[in-house]
């Protein structure tokens, strides 16, 4: 069986799991949205009370925060399992058992635990991209439709090449440490404000180290139609989404140091 | 039987309350780890509502952007407080059925429980709390950030007034621990209630954003919602904005949804514990 049918086979396994428990899965999926949904009041409330900020209006900033947050919907869906890498594998000798079948490990781990009640996430991330459309008269042309989808995946790539540096991390903490989450859940609260927001050395930060500029704001600036108040050239915005794939790539290349460094437990 | 002095009374839940405090100290790690996320967090709040004030005429906003900048320090710092978790402990209690050993003791179950998760919610606030002052008031004007800083409070009554409401914040934020604890009896599981519950209480607390911030119409009902009282009415005692009278109200307001959920708790914990089947052993 080739990877990606792989893949979709685990992801269907763990989609069929969770679909036992219905009620628990409803809750967790409304939670989720409801949760996720609490910074859309904060950023409404903002706007309300002072119009604008810097000439950036409601809608354009919701086009930021809802792509960013369906990237990471769909990232913590697939990297649920290195988020929970040091409590339910490392600790408990389970990983020894991932590294005896004759696939990746990597893969295995994308597709055991595939949470349903990301949808919530990424149902809200939908509705606020529609309202964004609306608000910001965003026309969808083919055009925009393509960079729309190639940040999407380029954010994907980024937000599952943190977690994948985070599990990497618990090969050594053997535990999974919420310090990182000032990354991820961090990360999409830095990413859905428009980049030129903040200071320098922050801006810098999210450029050239944890790339999120490079695949939330640069892009949704293509998509506007609106130049950068940063002076950074329009093409950027189409070429940028690409920083994410690096940023995986990156990751994975300290993965595999990580797991050299494995050992087990004995447990 | 024979009155007992108060002191023997209460000695069990001050000793449960000891015990508590003293073993989460122990988290030191998890206390750093909570800090630096709350920092990040702080950090981010800080730069969007600075540039959000930075172009909007002053008159209309009812509060300053240092004020609104330190709120965001200390709700960050008093983040513990608010109230979207039920203690762990009891849920493990339910889930094995060790709550049954607590169902043996000669002592009023509701508070020691309450006891139990005021200690548990103290002993995370006071070092988050403590080192977040450090690192917002002290450390970002010595880095050249004076205008991120926190500030100290408007005056000594101020000061005086914030302890007093923080002190009751606590209690308030106790009592609806309690509730969500005594949800997680009902139910056997708290994973759902504390995943509807945290966004209600993010908002309503002022966490989210400085209740004054929210549109003007609303405001006379938040003030009134008991999740005021966590942080927002404590803030506001800390700078000033409720004074003399008005800061009497603000504390009256506490204590007396204090009262009222504590009186709530009581009853439901009782009706959930005659119902209670303990399914461990």
């Amino acid at each position: 069986m080739g990877s990606i049918a792989l893949l979709a086979r685990l992801v269907k396994a763990s989609l069929g799991g969770q679909a036992r428990y219905p009620a628990s899965a409803l809750m967790l999926t409304l939670g989720q949205f409801l949760g996720t949904g609490i910074e859309v009041i904060a950023v409404w409330a903002l706007f309300h009370r002072f119009g604008e900020v810097q000439g950036w209006r409601l809608g354009e900033v919701a086009l930021f925060y809802g792509l960013v947050n369906c990237m990471f919907a769909v990232a913590d869906a697939l990297g649920r399992g290195f988020d929970t890498l040091g409590t339910e594998f490392l600790r408990t000798g389970a990983f020894d058992r991932l590294l005896l079948r004759p696939r990746p490990v990597a893969l295995q781990l994308m597709g055991h635990d595939f949470r349903i009640s990301r949808a919530g996430r990424l149902l809200q991330g939908g509705l606020v991209l529609a309202f964004a459309t609306v608000q910001a008269d965003i026309g969808w042309t083919p055009a925009a439709v393509g960079i729309a989808l190639f940040a999407l995946a380029g954010g994907v790539a980024l937000f599952l090449g943190i977690l994948v540096l985070q599990g990497t991390l618990s090969f050594w903490t053997v535990e999974s440490l919420e310090i990182a989450n000032v990354l991820t859940y961090g990360g999409v609260q830095a990413a859905q404000y428009p980049l030129a927001l903040y200071a320098q050395w922050f801006r810098r930060v999210l450029t050239f180290i944890v790339p999120l500029a490079c695949v939330a704001y640069y892009p949704a600036l293509a998509i506007l139609g609106k130049p950068d108040p940063l002076g950074a050239p329009a093409w950027v915005g189409m070429a940028s989404p690409l920083a994410g794939f690096v940023f995986l790539a990156a990751a994975f290349g300290a993965w595999r140091i990580g797991l050299r460094h494995y050992a087990s437990t004995g447990s | 039987m024979t009155p007992m002095p108060v002191r023997e009374l209460v000695r069990p839940y001050v000793a449960a309350f000891a015990s508590r405090f003293l073993q989460m100290l122990q988290y030191r790690t998890a206390a750093l780890a909570g800090f630096g996320t709350q920092c990040w967090w702080g950090g981010i709040k800080v730069m969007v509502l600075a540039a959000f004030y930075g172009g909007a005429s002053m008159a209309g906003t009812p509060m300053s952007l240092a004020q609104a900048i330190t709120y965001s320090w200390l709700s960050q710092g008093l983040l513990v407080l608010v109230p979207w978790l039920g203690d762990p402990e009891v849920a493990q209690a339910v889930r094995t059925g060790a709550v049954a050993y607590d169902r043996l003791r000669p002592v009023d179950a509701y508070a020691l429980w309450f006891v139990r998760s005021a200690g548990w919610i103290a002993a995370r606030a006071l070092p988050r709390v403590a080192l977040m002052a450090v690192f917002a008031a002290v450390a970002l004007p010595l880095a050249g950030l004076g205008d991120w800083a926190w500030q100290p409070p408007a005056s000594l009554a101020a000061a005086i007034a914030f302890l007093a409401s923080a002190v009751l914040a606590l209690l308030l934020s106790t009592a609806m621990v309690m509730l969500l604890n005594i949800a997680t009896v009902a139910a056997l599981n708290e994973r759902g209630i504390n995943a509807l519950a945290g966004p209600v209480v993010i908002v309503f607390s002022g966490n989210l954003l400085p209740l004054v911030l929210l549109p003007d119409a609303w405001q006379a009902a938040l003030l009134m919602q008991p999740f005021a009282g966590v942080v927002d009415i404590p803030a506001r005692l800390y700078f000033g904005l409720m004074s003399g009278p008005h800061a009497l109200a603000g504390l009256g307001l506490q204590c007396f949804w204090i009262a009222v959920l504590v009186a709530l708790g009581h009853a439901a914990m009782d009706r959930t514990m005659r119902r209670l089947e303990v399914q461990g052993g």
